[in-house]
């Protein structure tokens, strides 16, 4: 089982990215669970959103404690939020990030697997927006495979319909820009 | 059957109560029901369900019109939770005493104060004896399938008693799992049409909830009370029919590796999940384990829960409400009454533990059986013990 917890501010759409995940893993014919973070949530405000993926049938409703994956929507969360708190000694951060890789290290002081886009850039240039929750998908999809593209594209067009295409050019693009370190 | 999908169990509980057809739901939005209702009204102004949606202005209204409607021979749903719930609580048990028949869910919610908006049993629990038939889900595929049960079973001429399904708030109201949704065919062939005994009609007037004299009162009651143990043999005749249509089988408790086990676990709700993954983990250790969940709440199921623990030395009961003042948890209660002076039973250890949306985790089941086993050697000092309470 993967267990994957995503750092966002609320409205930038860390739940609708947990969902889609959960959806489109079960939809390989998986097993899945998607969640926020239980609570009043805040536009603007730090928010959790978490998510699981087996092969088998997920039997626990405890708390992402450990997570293996963790993805950061947001370029100003390291700084303010400990995002790898709970990381497994294997897991991987995935962060939306201008700097490079000895940048991060240094900034945010992560001695975890990292994986990095500049996912800020991606979504103004591609969809018009700074909203990275599609678009850090695509570092998702490239730095750990938990899910298809097939799957996850599928999920995308049933959710986004008309605006679909837009969102799976911004993943796309940050599937082929995301470095894994 | 229907395909399965990665769905939010709120949203699947609305397509379950579409997919039975209800045509009367009046519903106030209280947290963490609100995607049930929210989700309702939405299918109810897009056309896709012929129904009468009422925002009311407050959740006693709601029950108010609930009675209204079924009493009208409309086919009823509502949800609620916590403090909503108790504001029910004047109505609640106007509909069960009726028998008018109607299907709630509630999405499990701390009381305040300290205000909380998190998961436990408390809102419930203080409506144990308002005489509905209630059930708990352990999961998303389970809420669906007992909403569908609840409208089978409730408006079943024999019983005719309004039902609650149970979902823990958040932990799996507000949870996106693989869930299976029937298609309207099966689900019709499933629920008949209600036909009401009586209903309200002008052109064959009846009166409905008159004054109970003393002389009557008692006998009222009294027909309540058979009406809801009787209801029984329906529950278990739906259930049983249930697995015929859809292929999956319910029953009053449910039994995990119990067989044989010297320590039995009790639950109720979600956190079996967790409970059986702990059990799990602890027979690998070596260890004599196992668990038995309630699911029938009301009418409690004395007899299958005593025959699914018949062999256990120890039971360790989980609560998710702490009565203040009260001798232990109102399980633990339950299942003191149904063994007391029987000759073999098992020991009882009452345990509180998950209040307002603390967690309960693998790890705490393990301490709360390792304590059960050391208190049936040696007798603990106090009836309950509450688990996980932090000393500073």
């Amino acid at each position: 089982m993967k267990e994957v917890r995503l750092h966002g501010r609320g409205g930038q759409g860390a739940v609708t990215s947990a969902e889609l995940v959960a959806s489109a893993a079960i939809d390989e014919g998986k097993y899945a669970q998607a969640f926020p973070s239980f609570g009043p949530e805040r536009r603007g405000a730090p928010v959790a959103a978490f998510i699981r993926v087996s092969d088998k049938q997920i039997r626990t409703r405890e708390k992402v404690y450990h997570p293996d994956i963790v993805v950061v929507l947001d370029s100003s969360l390291p700084s303010l939020v400990n995002v790898a708190d709970g990381l497994k000694d294997d897991g991987i951060v995935i962060l939306n990030t201008a700097l490079d890789e000895a940048g991060v290290r240094k900034a945010f002081g992560l001695k975890c697997k990292l994986a990095m886009v500049d996912a800020n850039t991606i979504a103004r240039e591609v969809l018009g927006l700074p909203i990275t929750n599609t678009t850090m998908l695509g570092a998702l999809l490239k730095a750990t495979g938990i899910i298809g593209t097939e799957a996850l594209e599928a999920a995308l067009d049933r959710r986004f319909g008309k605006l679909s295409e837009k969102n799976k050019a911004a993943l796309k693009r940050a599937y082929d820009e995301t470095k894994v370190c | 059957m229907g395909k399965r999908i990665g769905v939010e169990v709120s949203i699947a509980i609305a397509d379950a109560v579409k997919l039975a057809r209800a045509e009367v739901i009046p519903a106030y939005p209280i947290t963490p029901q609100t995607h049930i209702v929210e989700h309702l009204a939405e299918i109810v102004a897009n056309g896709e369900l012929d129904a009468e949606y009422i925002p009311v202005e407050s959740e006693h209204a709601a029950m108010s019109a609930c009675c209204g409607a079924v009493a009208a021979g409309a086919r009823v749903f509502t949800s609620s939770s916590s403090q909503g719930l108790s504001l029910m609580s004047e109505i609640l048990y106007i509909p069960s005493t009726m028998r008018l028949p109607m299907v709630m869910v509630v999405a499990n919610r701390a009381m305040s104060a300290p205000i909380s908006i998190w998961n436990d049993h408390q809102d419930i629990m203080v409506q144990r004896d308002i005489g509905w038939i209630q059930t708990f889900a352990e999961n998303g595929q389970e809420a669906v399938d007992l909403v569908l049960h609840a409208f089978r079973v409730a408006e079943d001429r024999r019983v005719s008693l309004p039902m609650i399904v149970n979902i823990d708030g958040f932990t799996l109201s507000h949870v996106i799992e693989p869930i299976e949704l029937p298609t309207q065919e099966e689900v019709d062939a499933y629920i008949p049409p209600f036909k009401p005994k009586r209903k309200l009609d002008p052109r064959k007037p009846v009166t409905m909830g008159p004054v109970g004299i003393p002389e009557v009162y008692t006998e009222a009651k009294v027909a309540h009370d058979h009406a809801i143990k009787n209801s029984r043999k329906v529950i278990l005749k739906a259930w049983k029919e249930f697995a015929d249509h859809f292929g999956r089988e319910y029953h009053p408790v449910e039994s995990y590796k119990a067989e044989g086990a010297d320590t039995i676990l009790v639950t109720m709700g979600s956190i079996s999940e967790t409970a059986m993954t702990a059990i799990d983990k602890m027979r690998d250790e070596g260890r004599n384990v196992g668990l038995v969940r309630i699911r029938l709440w009301r009418p409690f199921p004395a007899q299958e829960f005593r025959a699914a623990t018949k062999h256990a030395k120890v039971l360790a009961v989980v609560d998710r409400c702490l009565p203040p003042g009260a001798v232990c948890g109102p399980v633990g209660a339950e299942l003191r009454s149904i063994f007391y002076k029987i000759p073999g039973a098992p020991k009882i250890f009452s345990f509180v533990a998950g209040l307002g949306g603390r967690d309960v985790t693998v790890e705490r089941f393990e301490e709360i059986i390792d304590k059960a086993e050391q208190y049936s050697k040696r007798r603990p000092k106090e009836l309950y013990e509450v688990i996980g309470v932090r000393e500073k």
